[in-house]
């Protein structure tokens, strides 16, 4: 099938950026979306042209790495699908697609369709992970933890912080993200014990990042390869109110 | 003192408690205004009666005050939260198809909020700086005559337009800031968001076909 | 001369081995921890957990990893689970037995004190990662569930539904992250490793590039580790990731570290199929399918019936015909070498009869929909979104794939190279594994490598070099490395040839694919070594890689990464050709019993050839490290 590509190419920061029209003849309707971009990328290179940068790795969809907006929607028109996910036969011959970058005051654009988005790790390490060294750790089934326990506490840890909620939030917020992180160790007797601390520097370091608010539109979950559950906002929200009238610093 | 909380969970808050007391005074509002509905002689008096008493109770006033303050941090939240959702999006997409992921009214609630705005500050002009400041002739009881000030105005169709178009804008500013308010103040059990969903849909169909009643009704019977 | 006997094996009884180690190796004062400075290639489970552990130990970590974050490194992708013999299933399981699990699962071709440490460590390394908050499946009444996996007959493997590597690796980086949050660990990632210094001998530090400014920069340390994983993506199509290289490792070999069994790749049996040329990755399905699910093909070659269309007379589940014991969890290489004979006999299925079909309908009639969705949900799902096949209703089409180096960097029991101070754990090394690797066992040793061997090791090396002032960055070896790292990317680019980098790798891919995969002979061997030095030729004339070297490259990226690769094949191909045997994933035509299984030789080859560079690719230098067996005797290593 003939597909025409609209690629956003920036060169650095600094770049205004604009879009690049292209054609491509023979797409394979089998293809995944990354194998399209890798086809066109083959075709700029052998005359001489620079690649499309474009982030992505396992292409398997855990790593988390690939992230771009498709025809406006992060991710492409599969909901619950990373890019690499993504097969070219959801489109039809003859289809214009518009790729662009995420676009966030927090994820930086750092060539094409590359954002940087060091600021996610940057929420992580402000507090979102269980405070035990190497070799504290007691025997693993001294603490029990029941089925439903378990699954809850997975269901908020399988995030692969690929970042598409906040390009498909209005608001540009983190929060899906940073709760997700705060449900999965408040849920777990393990992590409960440092949930008022943790939540209330992860929510600081998410303002400070540059994330906005969440203003429960529900747009992320949708769009959320894992289908992280925008309950878990709430339940960040819980755990900071909690911390907030109830934590003695 | 408001621009100093720059934590935005904390900002919602406010504004879902806010929001949250706001939409219990549509109730109470909505309970005295279907008086309005009642047969014209007896309606007079009791709403000009109630009216009254109102006006006089200090606690009623303490309350109305909290109204007040509610109102004016619920704006400037919502302003404040605005030019923080700007700053955090940075450049905005050429082509984006965001939409297709959530309700139009959970993403316009700004849009929504600034027509219920616009509908309340013509609301006050017109019943309560009339009725607090300026002149009205009173009723058989001695009471300030607000009911013939409000069938007078509705018995003019723009303005019953305007005051539906209002109400529809409240239903779903409602329609999402219900459930959204509880979400936001962290109630996230699954089973309990799901009866608040149901409920906030049921709150927000309530009260705008409530109100919306009120002027069709004083219209249609009010017509020669 | 050529044999290498110092493997610092301590003494005692197999058992003891690693307790009388710990007992006796040499400490470091807290106080003169925060003097040393390590490097740490590779934020991976064995990177990470690595690189966590000694920054909590008091020493100044700094942590590399060419991904745009920690979290993203290939661990994150192993679905299956993780091995430990805690025997909470009372079925018979303890240490030994796991140790016998793995040294007889590698074809007797491990060292024997390594892989008795692993089975010793994995007890701790689940209590690690509950105390990390890893959510692994549970009883309801609370207590960690197992399950089965290929190879063995108890249940000791730990899973986190079908996303084990992804909540192991959340684990590890989010203690790495823990230490960068208080200054232990400073994180460089968007930075390749491109070349090892050293310095007097040692391993003094690293010239790295970072990815997203192109610059180049060097970093200095006490000490380097590198975790920087397997290389199966030499094969092009493998079961990796795109950026998964080879290249820390081969530079660091090229400076003297020894290349142990590179060969030894193991091809996973449940991959989904290649499906055109385009292809850029073959995804793996996890191997605990094959717990549920049945293995088979047509009886008749050629049959094009949709698979529902096959009455169950015609269809040949040839793993439980031909293993009855272990059936369809005969280890890896059993299974993929019987699926390729299968296919080579012209039963494959599938468009390109390249594939077998892995059935899930008894399981699915014995359990319900609903317990096979809570077991595999989200591997059905991929498989759905991969293939638009919804395999609740027909078997999935499955395939071999290139997936794990059981080769890599030649280690010592302390897991260092034969580069003083330059250690590699996790799947860059060599050792735990043998000739094969057992189903969750890479999770294990990753893991272990990092949290509980390298610790005392690292600290047993550095505590002789307390005197050594960190080296200084202006050093002439870091000059001269640092101008080969800009001759070298400028070659790339004044190439101006006609063919990607991509092109080249795909070419080598294939050819190691057909000759140096599966099956080898020594024909097929000599002919792959020939073309290889042709490609390599080729790439040297006619590479085009378009920009510039200070800039977002990601073609400059490629073109290093596979240059590398040009020169591993050749050293796949020398060690695959030199051992005359066939054991474990290396399988030589020439060495079979009559019923087409693995024969191995262990007068001539119970060794591990462990590869010096002598500045000639095609001229390694071999030296062999006997491999001792004090505690198991070699059997034949059946799954009947």
């Amino acid at each position: 099938m003939k597909i025409i590509l609209k690629v956003w190419r920036q060169k650095n920061q600094q770049d205004k950026g604009r879009f690049c029209e292209y054609i491509l003849e023979n797409v394979n309707r089998d293809m995944s979306f990354l194998e399209m971009l890798d086809m066109l990328n083959n075709q700029l290179v052998k005359e001489g042209n620079p690649a499309v940068e474009f982030d992505h790795d396992c292409r398997e969809g855990i790593c988390g790495q690939c992230g771009i907006m498709i025809n406006g929607i992060a991710h492409g028109p599969l909901k619950n699908t990373t890019t690499c996910q993504l097969h070219m036969r959801e489109f039809k011959d003859g289809d214009t697609i518009y790729v662009e970058p995420f676009k966030a005051n927090a994820f930086p654009v750092v060539r094409d369709l590359k954002v940087d988005r060091s600021s996610l790790d940057n929420i992580i390490a402000s507090g979102g992970y269980v405070s035990v060294d190497t070799g504290q750790a007691p025997e693993a089934n001294s603490i029990p933890i029941t089925h439903q326990e378990a699954e809850d506490a997975f269901d908020a840890a399988a995030c692969i912080g690929c970042g598409a909620c906040v390009a498909s939030c209005k608001n540009s917020s983190a929060a899906l993200f940073t709760g997700a992180k705060i449900t999965h160790l408040a849920r777990l007797p393990q992590g409960e014990k440092e949930s008022a601390t943790r939540t209330l520097t992860m929510v600081d370091k998410m303002e400070e990042e540059g994330f906005g608010h969440c203003s429960n539109t529900e747009a992320c979950q949708v769009e959320c390869p894992e289908n992280i559950s925008v309950l878990n906002i709430a339940r960040m929200n819980y755990e900071y109110n909690r911390a907030k009238l109830l934590f003695k610093k | 003192m408001i621009w100093f909380i720059k934590n935005s969970v904390t900002r919602k808050n406010l504004m879902a408690l806010t929001g949250l007391f706001l939409s219990f005074f549509l109730i109470v509002h909505l309970a005295g205004n279907l008086q309005l509905l009642l047969p014209e002689a007896q309606a007079r008096l009791q709403y000009n009666s109630y009216s009254q008493f109102l006006g006089g109770n200090p606690i009623v006033l303490i309350i109305s005050f909290v109204l007040y303050a509610c109102i004016i941090l619920h704006t400037i939240d919502a302003i404040y939260l605005g030019i923080k959702r700007k700053k955090a999006n940075g450049v905005s997409y050429s082509k984006d198809m965001r939409g297709r992921a959530s309700t139009w009214y959970s993403r316009h609630m700004m849009a929504l909020g600034i027509i219920v705005f616009v509908f309340l500050i013509i609301h006050f002009k017109d019943y309560w700086y009339i009725y607090k400041f300026g002149s009205l002739p009173l009723d058989e009881n001695g009471n300030k005559d607000l009911y013939t000030l409000v069938i007078v105005s509705f018995e003019q169709l723009w303005y019953v337009i305007i005051y539906i178009i209002a109400i529809v804008a409240l239903g779903y500013h409602l329609l999402h800031g219900v459930f959204s308010a509880h979400r936001t103040i962290g109630l996230y059990h699954p089973v309990y968001n799901s009866i608040i969903k149901v409920l906030g849909v049921i709150f927000a169909l309530v009260i705008s076909i409530g109100y919306i009643i009120i002027p069709i009704f004083i219209y249609i019977n009010h017509q020669v | 001369m050529n044999t290498i006997t110092n493997t610092k094996v301590p003494k005692g009884p197999l058992a003891e081995k690693w307790s009388n180690y710990k007992a006796s190796a040499k400490l470091v004062s807290p106080n003169n921890r925060k003097k040393f400075e390590v490097i740490v290639v590779g934020t991976g489970l064995a990177g990470a957990s690595a690189a966590a552990s000694l920054a909590e130990m008091g020493y100044n970590v700094k942590s590399f990893c060419f991904q745009d974050s920690a979290r993203r490194a290939h661990s994150v992708a192993a679905q299956g689970g993780v091995n430990a013999a805690k025997n909470y299933k009372n079925d018979g399981d303890n240490i030994y037995r796991m140790f016998y699990d793995t040294i007889k699962g590698g074809d007797f071709r491990s060292r024997e004190a390594n892989t008795y440490r692993l089975a010793e460590c994995s007890v701790n390394l689940i209590d690690q990662a509950v105390a990390q908050g890893v959510p692994f499946g549970r009883e309801y009444g609370g207590y960690l569930r197992n399950r089965s996996f290929g190879g063995v007959q108890v249940s000791r493997t730990f899973y986190a539904r079908g996303q084990t590597g992804q909540q192991l690796l959340l684990g590890s980086y989010q203690a790495l992250l823990r230490q960068q949050n208080k200054g232990k660990v400073k994180l460089y990632s968007r930075h390749e490793m491109l070349d090892l210094v050293l310095i007097d001998g040692k391993a003094r530090g690293i010239i790295a590039r970072n990815l997203d400014t192109g610059e180049i920069e060097r970093h200095a340390a006490h000490t380097v580790v590198l975790a920087t994983g397997g290389f199966g993506k030499i094969y092009y199509l493998s079961t990796l990731a795109m950026g998964c290289n080879a290249s820390a490792i081969w530079r660091a070999h090229k400076k003297g570290a020894y290349m142990a069994n590179p060969s030894w790749t193991q091809i996973h049996p449940t991959c989904l199929p290649q499906s055109g040329e385009y292809q850029s990755k073959l995804t793996l399905m996890s191997e605990s399918l094959r717990n549920d699910g049945r293995i088979w093909v047509p009886r008749a070659k050629n049959d094009t019936r949709a698979p529902g269309e096959i009455p169950e007379e015609e269809r040949d589940y040839y793993l439980e015909r031909k293993y009855p014991s272990f059936g369809n969890l005969a280890p890896r290489d059993i299974a993929s070498r019987a699926a390729k004979e299968q296919i080579d006999l012209g039963k494959g299925i599938g468009p390109l009869k390249n594939a077998v079909y892995l059935d899930f309908s008894k399981a699915l009639n014995e359990y319900g929909k609903d317990v096979i969705a809570e077991r595999y949900g989200n591997l059905f799902t991929m498989y759905q979104k991969i293939t638009g096949t919804d395999a609740y209703r027909e078997p999935m089409k499955i395939s071999p794939a290139a997936h794990f180096s059981m080769g890599g960097l030649w280690v010592d029991y302390e897991l260092m190279t034969s580069i003083p101070g330059l250690f590699a754990i996790g799947e860059a090394n060599f050792s735990d594994h043998g000739a094969n690797r057992l189903g969750a066992n890479s999770l294990l040793q990753a893991c272990v490598d990092g949290y509980f061997v390298l610790p005392y090791t690292l600290q047993n090396y550095l505590a002789n070099e307390t005197e050594v002032p960190k080296p200084e960055t202006d050093h002439p070896a870091f000059t001269e490395a640092e101008k080969n790292i800009h001759k070298q990317m400028q070659n790339f680019l004044n190439c101006k040839g006609k063919r990607t980098a991509e092109d080249f790798h795909k070419i080598l891919g294939r050819e190691l694919y057909d000759k140096c995969g599966l099956l080898r002979t020594k024909k097929g061997l000599e002919e792959a070594i020939q073309n290889i030095r042709r490609i390599r030729n080729e790439f040297k004339e006619d590479l085009m890689v378009p920009g510039n070297a200070n800039e977002v490259n990601s073609e400059l990226e490629k073109a290093g990464r596979v240059a590398d690769y040009m020169e591993l094949a050749e050293l796949m191909c020398i060690d695959a050709l030199q051992r005359e045997e066939s054991c474990g994933a290396h399988f030589r035509a020439e060495h079979q019993t009559e019923e087409g299984e693995a024969k191995r030789d262990d007068e001539k080859f119970c060794y591990s050839a462990a590869w010096e560079w002598t500045g000639n690719i095609s001229a390694p230098n071999l030296k062999k490290e006997p491999l001792v067996f004090s505690t198991v005797t070699p059997t034949i290593r059946s799954y009947k």
